[in-house]
């Protein structure tokens, strides 16, 4: 993987803060680097396609679209974690999964419509094989939520 | 629950979608959704007023980008200091998630904060550091082994 130039912190710094909503959104940026918004795509485009980028766009509050959300800790026998942790892949509410060092070692959020819809995804993962315990440890109060990275 | 017409759920949709990285590309979404790119920007912006979106932007892949030791810490708090200690853990810059959280039967831990860092090394020493400034000794690091998944919610998909 390539090394990032400053310019490349820079233009990451900035996209990871807020994208302006206008109809010309990476010109503007653009002017703000010093630079032209040619420049700011065509590096936007490698950095995408080296990986670098694991998403650009909307991030929800899912609790004002009506969602609830919860963190799910699971003690898995060791031979199936594999399995278990593909098994909650397939849900698509089921936005976060890893695996943990500990007694509790896999740990994923869940986001539903509704708690019925969470409790029937709940029952069924815990009577997968290999599962021996689940702590379901539902949201109150959220402090922060800020997933940007300062690159220097 | 608030009502959503078929229209937000439609707008929705599209800004969930990857971004068009193209000189208009709020044109090209709100092309996908019949309206012009006024109406649509409009919309944007009503939503980001409702607290409905909480950011547009990106986000890194943050162990291509240098963030290598990532753990995930739950702390067992007062229930009377969790709003100040919430506020001290929330300041840190490594920390990029802070809930409180309802406990389970043997598991008191009710706070939990994500913590980023280049080695384990700095991260076991922001932890230390956020164990002294808060008064909370009780707590349990629970770094990542393996990232099984981490992607975008679809709303208004089911």
């Amino acid at each position: 993987m390539t090394e990032l130039s400053d310019f490349d912190k820079a233009l990451l710094n900035l996209l990871q803060g807020d994208i302006p909503i206008c109809s010309h959104p990476f010109a503007k940026m653009a002017r703000t680097l010093g630079t032209d918004e040619g420049t700011v795509l065509n590096r936007l485009r490698e950095l995408k396609a080296a990986g670098y980028l694991r998403r650009i766009g909307t991030f929800f509050d899912s609790h004002r679209l009506g969602y609830r959300g919860t963190l799910v800790a699971l003690k898995v026998a060791p031979s199936a974690v594999n399995s278990v942790a593909q098994a909650i892949n397939r849900y698509p509410g089921a936005t976060h999964n890893y695996e943990r060092e500990g007694l509790y070692n896999l740990w994923f959020t869940l986001l539903t419509p509704d708690v019925e819809c969470e409790s029937k995804i709940l029952a069924e993962i815990r009577a997968l094989g290999g599962v021996e315990d689940m702590l379901k440890l539902k949201a109150n109060k959220k402090y922060k939520v800020n997933v940007q990275f300062n690159l220097q | 629950m608030e009502n959503f017409s078929l229209q937000d759920k439609q707008i929705i949709r599209a800004l969930q979608e990857d971004f068009p990285l193209c000189s208009e590309p709020y044109k090209i979404l709100a092309q996908r959704v019949g309206l012009s790119e006024e109406d649509f920007l409009r919309r944007v912006k009503k939503l980001v007023d409702e607290k409905k979106i909480r950011r547009m932007g990106a986000v890194l892949r943050h162990r291509e980008v240098g963030f290598k030791a990532n753990a995930l810490c739950a702390w067992h708090v007062p229930p009377d200091k969790l709003d100040a200690v919430g506020a001290v853990m929330s300041a840190h810059a490594a920390v990029s998630h802070c809930y409180d959280r309802t406990t389970a039967p043997n598991w008191n831990y009710n706070l939990y904060t994500m913590i980023h860092a280049k080695t384990r090394e700095e991260c076991d020493a922001i932890i230390t550091e956020l164990s002294n400034a808060a008064g909370i000794t009780d707590y349990k690091i629970l770094y990542t082994k393996r990232e099984w998944k981490k992607t975008g919610m679809k709303y208004f998909c089911e």
